[in-house]
Order: C-alpha cells, then structure tokens, then sequence
C-alpha cells in the first residue's frame, strides 16, 4: 500500500502544493504528467530520497514519513537504471540481500531466479557495464525486487527502449504485483503504458493529482485524457 | 567515410605542429639529459652512500606522501562534490592556494607555523619535525594534497549520485553507500590521485630545501640531491640523478595507468 496525504514540497521555483494519493495493496498505479510536472519528485519524496516541507507517507500501512531510504523497505528503478558498474550482474542483483547480510545460499537461489525470470541468467557473470537498454532495465528491476519490498517505485523505465523490447517488458511488468505480492507506481508519461498497466492511473498538472482510473475503473477524465 | 577536405588538413597540421612543439620540447629535454650522462656517471652516482640514502627517502617519503594525500583527499574531495554547506566557496579558494602559491613561500610559512607556540609545543612533546624527516613528509603533503583533493573533487563530480541514491533504497547508510559504490566507481580517479600526488612530492624541492635543510645522510631527497650535486659543480652527478627521476615518475605513470585501465577492457 502507498498512501501520500497532503504533500507539500518546494524546490526553486518548483513547488507541490497538498497532493494525495493512495494506492491499495498488490496493485499496479501509473503516475502520469508532462515533462517537468513534477513526476519524479513525488516517487524521490516517496523512496525518501528528497526532503519535503509537510504530509505524511504510508508504505504498507507504516509511517515512512521520517524514515531513511533504507529503512523503508522499498525497491526503486530510477530512468536510467543507475547499475553499479564496478560490479556483476550477479552482485547488483544481490545488492539487497548482501547489504543485509544474507547467506550466499540464500542469495544465490533468489538471483538465479530472477535472472530466469527477467531472462538475464547469461549475463549474470559480466559486469554491468555495455548492455542495452532492455538488459538494464530488466537488471535494475531485478535489484530493486531482490529483497521482495512490499512497495516498489519506478521512474519511467521504459521511456528509453525501443517498441519492441518495451512491449516485451510491459507483458513481464504485468506480472509484477502477482508474482511479486509487491505494489507499484510507475511514474510515466505514456498513454499506452498507462493503458496497459494501470489498475489506478493518476495525472499530475498544475502541483494536483487528479484520479483517471481507480481500480480498472475509468472515471470520466481518462476520456479527456485520450482526446 | 567521406574524404577529408584539403583545408581540414591543414587545419589538422596546424593543431599538430602548435601541440607537437611542446612534446618535442619535453623529449628534447630527456634527450638532451641522456646524451650529456654516460653509464658510468650513473654507475658513480648509485655508487653514493649519500645518493643511495636519498633515493629511499625519496621512496618512502613520496609514498607516506601519497597515503596522506589521498586519506584528506577522498573526503575532502567528496564533501565538495557531494553536499553544499556554508562556507564552501572559502574552503575551495583555501585548497588552491598550496598549488599558486610559490613553493619557497610554503616551505617559509611551515618554517614559521612551527615557531608559533602551537608549533613549539608539538615539537617539545610529540616529536620533532623542523629539519628533520617529518618536514620532508609535511613539506611534500603541504602541496600534494591539493593536488589530490581537485582530482577526487572531479572525480566525484564525475560520478552520478544516483548510484549510491539507489543503493540506499536497497538497505546501505550513506555510508556504506559511500564504501560500496561510490569508492569504486572512483578508483581510476583514486588511482589518477596518487599518481598525481607522488609525482608532484618526488618533485618537491622548494619548500623542503627552506623546511627541511638539504643536509646529507638526514633530510636529503632526489630534488635536492641534484641542487646539491649542481652548487659544488658536479653537473655529471646531477644530471644522473635527474635520469633516475625521470625513470621513477615513467615506470609510476606506465603502472597506474595500466593498472587504473585493468578491468575496464581497454588492456
């Protein structure tokens, strides 16, 4: 579950007045905007990664308002994929789980299977660095899923892939809240995403969030929306 | 490809006769040093107790150098990359100034610093550092940290901090996040770092001759073992140890350059 209440946050001349938005538990949301509305904000406030003046963050039914990125239990994808190029493949994907000490068993098993899942198990020995923008994609939403967070955030991951290899990511991301138990938001600015996606899919304009579809249900703005 | 038009080449030919000229200079230099000295001038020179001792302190000094160089520089070089605090811009106009200011004039301001009561007092008590080895070590850092802390700066800058934004959602503190992520997507900048740093205090000659002394089988160094060798008017002696400075900083560049280009696929 991620619930945001009456979010106020400023940065320059940027400013988010009173925003909420709620997302129920194991669905899939889409946070839609054009560029510079603001998208990436909310999801950096929301992983805990920028400071905003005043409101309250529920993740999976805790207070996160003050809590560290890592104390939030979160799994983040950020545009670019940010992998750790110093590292393996096998070592991004069991970030997570080494950081918290797991043992090499137990971390093993998990990123074997999420390398078959996200069809990278060939690529687990190389290092992160010279592979497409599906790979990374896969690889970064591989590392955030890892320690099996209860909430993960994406910033818009496919925005950078070509039709092909985004269709086929759409059919795995829509597996997610199922195969994962995880509930998402997924900051995008693509109809088609959206469409395909999202049990909940919110607009941001003007520093508001405005509901389109609530639980597969379109309310009268996504006809807007499509016009 | 599409030929190059005639005026690109001479455009070309421009730019490598301006650049060339002054790698043509720093060859013309070595080979000049190369033809005056012969084997045995540098067989005499190895020969020297008195060399021999500065060649290991040299050694041991530019490597305690490096060491504390890059253990101010890494967080020093971090905190500027990283966060914004009052102060900053003081503190950077502050770092530069070891690398403008004349090096006699750093060598006189530690000779003075260690006049002043603070300085006495650490002298009395701790240990002695006024011509003895510690200012040949404090001499070469005064300027080699400076050095090291633009390289680490840079090198941070150059690294985006998403990665270690990213890290901390997956469960590291800063810190770990510093330690695991950010320190060794910095290792070529590390590595640059140290080169830099030892480089630059096996060059050093200025504030060790004023700080230190240039006193035989104590406080002397290559840098000063040649301005010793040339003021009693043996040029032959001066001119080996140079080579053998010159050999020094190629064999430490050639190393860390291949070694800071290892794993990356380009060796």
């Amino acid at each position: 579950m991620i619930d945001v209440d009456h979010l106020c946050l400023q940065q320059g001349d940027f400013r988010l007045d009173d925003l909420s938005l709620h997302v129920p538990k194991g669905k899939y949301a889409l946070l839609m905007g054009t560029t510079g509305c603001g998208k990436t904000t909310v999801l950096e406030a929301i992983a805990g990664l920028r400071t905003f003046a005043s409101g309250r963050i529920q993740l999976n039914e805790h207070d996160a308002t003050y809590l560290s990125p890592a104390e939030r239990n979160i799994g983040y994808v950020p545009q670019d994929g940010a992998l750790f190029q110093t590292m393996t493949v096998r070592d991004n994907l069991g970030f997570a789980l080494s950081i918290r000490g797991q043992p090499a068993a137990a971390i093993k098993e998990r990123v074997e299977q999420l390398a078959e899942w996200l069809h990278i198990a060939r690529l687990l020995e190389r290092r992160a660095v010279g592979l497409s923008g599906g790979e990374t994609q896969r690889i970064a939403l591989g590392r955030a899923l890892a320690n099996h967070p209860p909430v993960l955030l994406m910033d818009e991951p496919l925005s950078s892939l070509d039709e092909e290899t985004r269709d086929r990511m759409i059919e795995l991301l829509k597996e997610l809240p199922r195969r994962e138990k995880v509930t998402v938001l997924h900051v995008t600015h693509s109809r088609h995403e959206a469409d395909q996606l999202g049990d909940f899919i919110f607009r941001l304009r003007d520093g508001r969030v405005e509901v389109i579809k609530a639980d597969g249900i379109a309310s009268q703005n996504i006809t807007e929306l499509r016009s | 490809m599409k030929p190059r038009l005639p005026a690109d080449w001479v455009f070309y030919l421009c730019l490598s006769i301006l650049g060339g000229s002054y790698v043509v200079l720093i060859v013309a230099m070595i080979a000049a040093d190369l033809f005056f000295t012969t084997p045995d001038h540098l067989l005499d020179a190895l020969n020297k107790p008195q060399i021999r001792y500065a060649i290991k302190l040299s050694l041991i000094s530019c490597t305690i150098t490096t060491i504390l160089s890059l253990w101010v520089g890494v967080p020093m070089g971090y905190l500027l990359a990283r966060t914004n605090f009052w102060g900053k811009t003081s503190i950077d106009t502050v770092l530069d100034i070891p690398i403008v200011l004349p090096p006699l004039v750093i060598g006189l301001s530690l000779l003075i610093l260690f006049q002043t009561w603070p300085g006495q007092f650490f002298e009395k008590n701790i240990f002695g550092v006024t011509f003895q080895i510690p200012s040949v070590i404090l001499a070469q850092f005064s300027v080699s940290a400076a050095f090291a802390v633009r390289t680490m700066r840079v090198t941070f800058e150059q690294i985006s901090p998403r990665t270690e934004q990213v890290a901390m959602t997956l469960g590291c503190t800063r810190a770990q996040a510093f330690w695991r992520v950010a320190l060794p997507a910095a290792r070529r900048g590390l590595l640059t770092a140290a080169t830099l740093s030892w480089a630059r205090a096996l060059g050093e000659f200025g504030p060790i001759l004023i700080f230190s002394g240039a006193t035989h089988m104590r406080t002397e160094v290559l840098s000063t073992t040649v301005w010793l060798e040339f003021s009693i008017g043996n040029l032959e002696a001066g001119i080996a140890v140079s080579l053998l400075m010159i050999a020094a900083a190629v064999v430490v560049l050639i190393l860390t350059r291949t070694l800071g280009l290892r794993g990356t696929g380009l060796v």
